[in-house]
């Protein structure tokens, strides 16, 4: 496992829990996350992957435990501060989140007209410039209804990029695509981080486009870390979950069946009860 | 039996606690109007969703009600032989009561709707969680803007609402039936007072304007993020603004006309 030296960390996770009512989601999960790398968390539906992600952007509090960005503790930071932060950061969400009544150009305009005072042929060159980026330069003045998919996430990957952040964060970019959209996608992940010298973690389980995509990979499970390293490091892994996960495959070390009562009892029962 | 009261008590607790988070979103909604007053095209663009696309029910509801009064006025009034006074009554009538209560009723329905169906739907497809990771206030730049657009245009609406009805009742009383075009107005003149009629149905209006873009806004914000709960936080906007607005309409026609 790569050692990481603790001042090259743009993002450190320290041993948080966080709870919605008395469910807790995550339970003590600790992760760095290096400056210029594009990481992936991964796991399984509803093991605190994006919550994990709204902890980072300050939409949540941890109940314990510290969420640094850039070396600032993020629930420490006030109103204000965390509107600054939240100014370097970008993120995608799973459908885009396209505001639905501004056409293409006025998405990607939208947070440099709300956050700077410049001039309008600035933002016209810049929005183009965006735009040509994802591709999309000829759909600016369609509305998002009039989008595909891929379209539109591609949009809202222009628009998240507007104003080159620091760190983007991407909630389930790949799902529900198609093949082609999905290799689209996962390239302008790779290169727009990469252009733009930014940072940014994909929430994902689409595992064979990730691990293609990404410089290291954290596993979760049940609200912690229990895997992490590099796309090799987990495809040569044979604990039992990484392999799984990784291959895909339906019964092992995470169970098929929803824990339940023995199914010959459960059936009798059925049957004394006159249920079918 | 317990059970039962459990579930009473629940639901008044669940009601109270509902109302209050209500009110803190008033004020914060109050406290975070300052982007959109200082930008006012977008408080402008609101009040074209909100106001000019509800002129034609409001304009049409006006010249029918205008119209009915006029009927029916005439045919009581007739019977005291005092159909002379056909334009006081239908103007006071309008001015008065049904201007504000009316159109309130259908602002609530066709703009009051339409607000929270839109905010339901920005907030289920994560439009305004979006804006907050841009750094973007939610409340600043979409909900006090639709929050104002509805308080400047129910006045306007109930105004223009009235104007229609007279019209209307001018129409069917001095055209059709043929009461005295001249006593139809000065009557009408010298019985509608500025401050006890027309500023007390603007008052009532303004109050009605108030709470049902704030029952839409919040019914909208609070809604859960699914297709049942945009729908059922619809429906609860127009079932509680309706029901507001007759409420309010009654106690504020109490301290205004019968000086409680």
């Amino acid at each position: 496992m790569p050692t990481k030296p603790a001042t090259d960390n743009l993002v450190e996770i320290d041993n948080v829990s966080f709870g919605y009512d008395k469910r807790l989601v995550l339970k003590g999960a600790s992760l760095d996350i290096r400056r210029g790398q594009v990481v992936a968390i991964m796991g399984l539906s509803g093991c605190g992957k994006t919550t994990l992600l709204r902890l980072i952007g300050g939409s949540l509090r941890p109940n314990r435990g510290e969420v640094r960005v850039g070396g600032r503790v993020v629930s420490r930071l006030n109103h204000e501060e965390l509107y600054a932060l939240r100014r370097r950061m970008g993120m995608l969400f799973q459908f885009g989140a396209l505001f639905t009544d501004m056409s293409c150009y006025e998405n990607v305009a939208f947070q440099m007209r709300e956050h700077t005072d410049m001039p309008q042929e600035l933002i016209d060159d810049l929005v183009l410039m965006k735009l040509q980026a994802v591709g999309l330069r000829g759909a600016h003045a369609l509305m998002p209804s009039e989008l595909s998919g891929g379209m539109a996430r591609r949009v809202a990957l222009a628009r998240t990029t507007a104003l080159d952040p620091m760190l983007i964060m991407y909630d389930e970019p790949l799902t529900g695509l198609d093949p082609v959209s999905m290799g689209v996608i996962g390239q302008l992940i790779r290169r727009l981080n990469d252009s733009l010298g930014a940072t940014s973690i994909i929430v994902t389980h689409d595992v064979a486009e990730a691990l293609e995509l990404v410089d290291y990979v954290f596993f979760m499970s049940e609200g912690v870390i229990i895997a992490q390293g590099t796309p090799d490091e987990l495809r040569a892994s044979d604990e039992p979950f990484v392999h799984q996960f990784v291959y895909g495959e339906t019964d092992g070390h995470l169970p098929f069946h929803y824990p339940a009562e023995d199914y010959a009892t459960d059936l009798r029962a059925a049957e004394a009860r006159g249920t079918p | 039996m317990i059970d039962f009261f459990e579930r009473l008590g629940g639901r008044a607790l669940g009601s109270v606690h509902r109302l209050g988070f209500a009110c803190r979103f008033l004020i914060l909604t109050l406290r975070n109007s300052g982007m959109c007053l200082r930008r006012f095209s977008l408080v402008t663009r609101e009040i074209y969703s909100a106001g000019v696309l509800s002129l034609i029910i409001i304009l049409v509801s006006g010249l029918f009600v205008g119209m009915v009064l006029g009927l029916q006025g005439y045919d009581t009034l007739e019977r005291y032989g005092s159909s002379s006074a056909l334009g006081v009554l239908v103007a006071l009538s309008l001015v008065r009561e049904l201007g504000p209560v009316v159109s309130g009723l259908l602002f609530a329905s066709r703009a009051g709707s339409a607000i929270t169906a839109e905010v339901g739907l920005m907030k289920a497809t994560e439009q305004l969680a979006a804006m907050e990771m841009m750094a973007v206030d939610p409340i600043a730049r979409v909900i006090a803007p639709r929050f104002w657009a509805g308080v400047i245009s129910m006045p306007l609406l109930a105004a223009m609402f009235s104007g229609m009805g007279v019209f209307g009742g001018y129409l069917v009383g001095v055209r059709l039936i043929g009461v005295d075009e001249g006593s139809f107005w000065s009557q009408m003149q010298a019985a509608v007072d500025f401050r006890e009629d027309i500023l007390n149905g603007v008052i009532k209006s303004l109050v009605f304007g108030i709470a049902v873009t704030w029952i839409a806004v919040f019914e909208g914000y609070d809604a859960p993020p699914t297709a049942e709960g945009v729908s059922g936080a619809t429906t609860r906007t127009v079932v509680t603004s309706s029901l507001s607005i007759l409420a309010l309409d009654f106690m504020l026609t109490a301290f205004m006309f019968r000086g409680v």
